[in-house]
């Protein structure tokens, strides 16, 4: 009995030391640029990619119409040069000659033109999630439609985007859409490399995987590791320094600060993964040179239910509103640089000539005043003929310290108005589901930008817009944004946005603003060249690291 | 004593002893039997300071937010992250709350939480693991295929459902723990009665003409009463700790109520720098689980005296 | 013996047919859908979306196709990771969580039943009480708190460990410490529990009475008897250890399956989370059967329960 004990645990010991025996060391040094993403990237297609660990990859593999440099500023990518017509509803992209995908073959405007009507096909399968954001070109929407809509273009042909011939892109737009060019250089509009037809599963393995970028892709393992090697028939790879990029796929925060603190990781933190907000004051005295905050273009705020008592009635909105200290949210609760937010907006948005904020700041939307809260929610509760404040909920979803600031915001309530707030956790889906159905009091809401225009904002809150879940209908916010589309005069479209900006805070108080987003993220001193965009986007192709 | 010699038998000196059934009842009272095993407990110093301790923690549990100058809800953001001090004794946490006040909050809510999921865990796992291991056979290899199929369902569903289903609220939460959780102590009892099952006293108890029941409930149940209390002294942990993990995932307790096992959970961010925030929850917890196992132990103990050397 | 095994798969089949169903409706009472996100997909796009998956249907025309798709053996394609089925994901990220289960297994059991016979053997001395002081502090700190420290100590502050990843063979000694604490802190306080019992039973007494020496004793005697209820705790615990490591998984950054069970309860991935479900649930059944072919081994008499059934 003895003995047939000790030789099943023999047995056991032998295979667990062979199979612990297999795998490799990953090295960091110099050339090497180590990264985290959190978790495995759902998709590498650039039609199906919806989120931004995946974009963080797609950028080093893929190179679209254009760039962005540091400042946000569109320069020239795949096209070399472009021209816009009188009426800004024809784009002309001049390719450049010597671009050619990872096995040698040229990158062609064929290729973008196939790319594009790929994420427009309606028989894509599985269909492109963010198809919408080519619905500015001339039939794109009609043709993305299913084939039972009454409005459906079935011929392909019609969907404004024609390759000229081999290194020339013609691009007919539906509307004039000044922010068109800076789309370009978005994930979703990305060149495909057309042995995507014979092959729908080739984004999912790196061997089937060509691309036209700086880099390459050398191997996946799921939920893993990804590497990135060079890509040797990239145009500049002249500019592209780092011999390897190495993503890690370590969802937790504090194992990153670990990995980043033990040399393992170059990068850690915003867009992929976090820094918690409780170190960030250790860090800016400590850290203080590999430490970064920059402000990204999205807006935190919390969304009123508009269509269920006590807020249907606009006193209590503003009442709530005005009775919390943003600025010590930022200061004691959220601690990353955030800015207090008054509008919608975030300042980081390009509006006509300077930012949208610069030109009508937000100070003049909502202003913090206690006194005159508890006015406002005496009236409110008048109007509304209730006694006293009726018992409401909070909800928000779990993670990343919502539940910090929710608390903070009850507590300033309690103090600041008396009145008693209820917070509710829900598991992220089911957040989502009750938020869209109208099934909650207020709500946490963020939003961040898709393109480098109000507009990506503003478009969110018409009475048809899919994202509208605040039950709020104004047809003069419609109308101004139907405007606003039309227009091609940027100091119009500014002023009209700005309108509806108003409308939404100012005049309805449909949402409380908290504040802006920013990016916190550590870059260690021996790395160079990386940049972050606007939107907190990180572009590693012309970083090194020593 | 008179001498017995002289002693002379009348009517008065018998009394009609009452009428009883054969077999079985030979067993002693069990009024006794409790008394016996109060007064071994009481001797155990072990147990007993095990015992104490628990009092005083359900009495700090009761009185402790009261006793602090703080009340657990209220921020004070001037002053986050600060170590203990006379005015905050054990300290604030990152939104200047005063952790003393909320470590007895917390006590409370898993206090009730372990405890209550242990007790759904003992009377049902030990019924229904009694039933399996006793009845055996058929009936045996059915009641454990539903056990193992109710195991088998991804226990994260039936949180989630029962959330949206039901109020987020505390007893939620130890219902959620408790639907699987009883379990795992069926499993235990159905091994312990099937090792005893072939003993010469049960057999002998059997053969006296014992019920199913009296058997299971008299004698086989409590000659595992060790590896029940065992079981039962790590189920409160166990619960204690799927809270936390519950709130792990955001579906714990609702803020700003906290846990023992939201309140470590929340600090892990920071421990490094703020470490008493971690360090008095946990310390609290560890204590409450020492105090648990000398006390289980201890009671072990005096239901089975023999143990004694 | 063949009728015996044969009416096992029967029963496991039938079991692995009631929770598929289970699971399947239960799932699909939770609200939200894979596509559900902050940034709403457009309705043409979503329901293109649901009809490519199939969940466009009615729920027991999906759930008939997913049963026709299981008797073949075949879980599907993942509805979040683009064109990656089932098994393959599994496959890949089980490997992790079992090289990791194993360890942690073996770890327990001998860590685990030596602290518990050594303080049997010293019961109410010393080495009693700094077993059980050991016990107690693996049932009273939680994983995640454990894995934290460790991590902290070792791989930070000392840098004897990788913080994270699962590369070379001494990264898996945090990980591995942290999923055996519990474990050995149960398996400890069982055992010792057990022995203190059976070293009071006549027949030990009878043993020591013929003059055998005390370690033989133990280990023939009272460690056999002694250890049954471990037996029972093993099986459950290569289940808990082999499905239930996800926190450790995730502080370690370790691409095992708990991580991706998680997930996919959070994406709503039906098929991975059907898969991923039947799998674990697999598991457990092997492990109850390992209990039970355990149980034979140690104790011959519960053994003739197979036996019986065999002829029968």
């Amino acid at each position: 009995m003895r003995k047939t004990w000790l030789s099943i645990l023999a047995l056991l010991l032998v295979t667990g030391v062979l199979l612990a025996g297999c795998g490799t060391k990953n090295a960091s040094g110099p050339g090497i640029f180590n990264m985290n993403l959190s978790s495995d990237p759902p998709s590498l297609d650039p039609a199906l990619a919806q989120d931004s660990v995946s974009f963080v990859v797609l950028t080093g593999l893929y190179e679209g119409l254009t760039r962005k440099d540091a400042e946000g500023n569109t320069i020239p990518g795949v096209a070399e040069k472009w021209d816009i017509s009188g009426d800004k509803k024809t784009y002309t992209f001049h390719l450049r000659h010597d671009a050619k995908w990872s096995n040698g073959d040229p990158v062609t405007a064929h290729d973008f033109e196939y790319a594009w009507k790929r994420v427009l096909d309606p028989n894509l399968n599985p269909a492109s999630p963010y198809a919408y954001q080519l619905y500015y070109i001339k039939n794109a929407q009609n043709y993305n439609m299913a084939a039972d809509n009454p409005d459906h273009i079935s011929d392909p042909n019609q969907v404004g985007v024609k390759a000229l011939d081999d290194y020339t892109l013609q691009v007919e737009l539906e509307n004039p859409t000044p922010y068109f060019l800076s789309i370009t250089s978005f994930w979703t509009l990305f060149p495909v490399h057309q042995s995507a037809k014979s092959n729908p599963a080739w984004a999912s393995k790196a061997e089937t995987m060509i691309t036209n970028g700086a880099f390459k892709m050398a191997s996946w393992k799921h939920g893993n590791a990804i590497d990135l090697v060079p890509n040797e028939n990239y145009y500049a790879k002249g500019e592209v320094k780092l011999k390897k990029v190495h993503f890690y796929m370590v969802n937790n925060a504090s194992t990153e600060m670990m990995m980043f603190h033990t040399g393992q990781l170059s990068f850690a933190g915003f867009p992929t993964g976090e820094i918690p907000a409780e170190q960030i004051g250790k860090l800016k005295e400590i850290n203080k040179d590999e430490l970064h905050i920059q402000p990204t273009a999205g807006t935190y705020y919390y969304a009123f239910n508009l269509t269920k008592q006590p807020f249907d009635n606009l006193n209590i909105r503003k009442a709530l509103t005005m009775a919390i200290d943003r600025q010590l949210i930022v200061d004691k609760v959220t601690k990353g640089g955030q800015v207090p937010a008054y509008g919608f907006v975030p300042p980081s948005i390009q509006g006509d000539g300077q930012m949208f904020r610069e030109q009508y700041p937000d100070t003049g939307l909502l202003s913090e005043d206690i006194a005159q809260a508890k006015q406002l929610l005496a009236q409110g509760l008048k109007e509304e003929g209730l006694a006293s404040f009726p018992p409401v909920t909070l909800t928000i979803n779990d993670g990343a310290g919502h539940k910090q600031v929710a608390e903070a915001l009850a507590d300033m309530w309690r103090k600041n108005l008396g009145i008693e707030v209820q917070i509710q956790t829900q598991e992220w889906k089911v957040f989502l589901q009750n938020r869209t159905s109208l099934n909650y009091d207020i709500a946490r809401a963020g939003w961040s930008a898709d393109y480098n225009d109000p507009m990506t904002f503003i478009d969110m809150y018409t009475s048809t817009s899919g994202n509208n879940d605040l039950g709020f209908k104004n047809p003069q916010y419609d109308a101004l944004v139907k405007q606003a589309y039309a227009s091609s005069d940027q100091q119009q479209r500014m002023q009209l946005m700005d309108q509806a900006e108003q409308i939404l805070v100012k005049d309805n108080m449909a949402i409380l603003p908290v504040y802006y987003y920013s990016g916190v993220y550590m870059v260690q001193q021996n790395v160079q060249g990386l940049e972050m965009d606007y939107q907190g986007q990180i572009d590693f192709t012309r970083a090194s690291v020593q | 004593m008179k001498d017995s010699r002289t002693l002379t038998l009348t009517k008065e000196m018998f009394k009609r002893l009452s009428f009883r059934p054969p077999g079985e009842t030979i067993a002693g009272d069990s009024v006794p039997m409790w008394r016996d095993v109060l007064r071994r407990l009481v001797t155990n110093k072990l147990a007993m300071s095990g015992v104490v301790f628990l009092v005083l923690l359900g009495v700090m549990a009761i009185i402790g937010p009261m006793i602090s100058p703080h009340d657990y809800f209220t921020n004070n953001l001037d002053r986050t992250n600060e170590p203990p001090s006379a005015d905050y004794w054990f300290g604030t946490d990152n939104l200047g709350r005063d952790l003393f006040s909320r470590l007895w909050m917390g006590a409370r809510i898993s206090l009730v939480v372990g405890l209550a999921a242990a007790a759904i865990d003992l009377i049902f796992g030990v019924i229904y693991g009694g039933i399996m291991g006793y009845a055996g056979g058929r009936t045996d290899e059915m009641m454990n295929k539903v056990s193992e199929i109710l195991y088998s369902i991804p226990y994260l569903l039936v949180v989630i459902l029962l959330l949206v289903v039901m109020e987020p609220s505390m007893w939620t939460i130890i219902l959620a723990l408790s639907v699987t959780g009883w379990i795992n102590m069926s499993w235990i009892v159905r091994g312990q009665i099937k090792q005893l099952k072939n003993q010469e006293y049960v057999l002998a108890a059997r053969s006296m003409g014992a019920s199913g029941a009296r058997m299971l409930f008299k004698h086989l149940i409590p000659n595992t009463l060790g590896p029940i209390i065992v079981t039962l002294t790590l189920t409160v942990p166990s619960a204690i700790f799927s809270e936390a993990f519950l709130s792990f995932l955001g579906l714990g307790v609702q803020s700003p109520a906290a846990s023992w096992g939201t309140m470590i959970n929340d600090s892990l961010a920071g421990w490094t720098l703020f470490p008493w925030q971690m360090m008095f929850p946990a310390a609290l917890l560890c204590l409450t689980m020492l105090a648990f196992n000398v006390f289980g132990d201890g009671l072990r103990d005096a239901f089975d005296p023999k143990l004694k050397k | 013996m063949v009728r015996y095994w044969g009416g096992k798969l029967v029963s496991v089949i039938i079991s692995l047919f009631v929770l598929a169903t289970a699971t399947f409706f239960l799932m699909k009472a939770i609200p939200g859908d894979p596509f559900t996100s902050e940034k709403a997909v457009p309705p043409e796009v979503k329901a293109k979306l649901m009809a490519f998956y199939g969940l466009d249907k009615p729920i027991w025309e999906q759930y008939l196709i997913y049963l026709k798709k299981l008797i073949h053996l075949d879980l599907g394609t993942s509805m979040k990771s683009q064109y990656q089925t089932v098994s393959s994901i599994i496959t890949d990220s089980f490997g992790y969580s079992l090289r990791l289960g194993i360890f942690a297994i073996i770890v327990s059991v001998i860590v685990g039943v030596g602290l518990g016979v050594v303080a049997a053997m010293y019961h109410r001395k010393a080495i009693d009480g700094i077993a059980m002081v050991i016990a107690v502090l693996g049932v009273s700190i939680p994983n995640f708190v454990l894995a934290s420290m460790t991590q902290y100590l070792f791989g930070y502050k000392l840098q004897w460990f990788q913080v994270a990843g699962l590369n070379g063979p001494f990264d898996y000694v945090l990980p591995v410490l942290a999923l055996a604490a519990l474990p050995i802190a149960y398996i400890a306080r069982l055992t010792r529990s057990t022995m203190l019992e059976v070293l009071n039973a006549e027949y030990i007494k009878t043993a020591k009475a013929k003059g055998l020496k005390r370690s033989v004793t133990i280990v023939r005697h009272a460690l056999r008897n002694g250890i049954l209820p471990v037996v029972t705790y093993v099986g459950p615990m290569t289940a808990n250890i082999l499905t239930g490591s996800v926190v450790v998984e995730r502080i370690f950054g370790i691409p095992g399956l708990g991580k991706y069970f998680v997930d996919s309860v959070s994406n709503r991935d039906y098929t991975l989370i059907m898969g991923i479900t039947l799998f674990y649930a697999v598991i457990l059944m092997l492990a109850r059967l390992l209990t039970d072919l355990l149980y034979g081994l140690v104790d011959p008499r519960i053994g003739l329960r197979s036996r019986k059934g065999a002829s029968s």
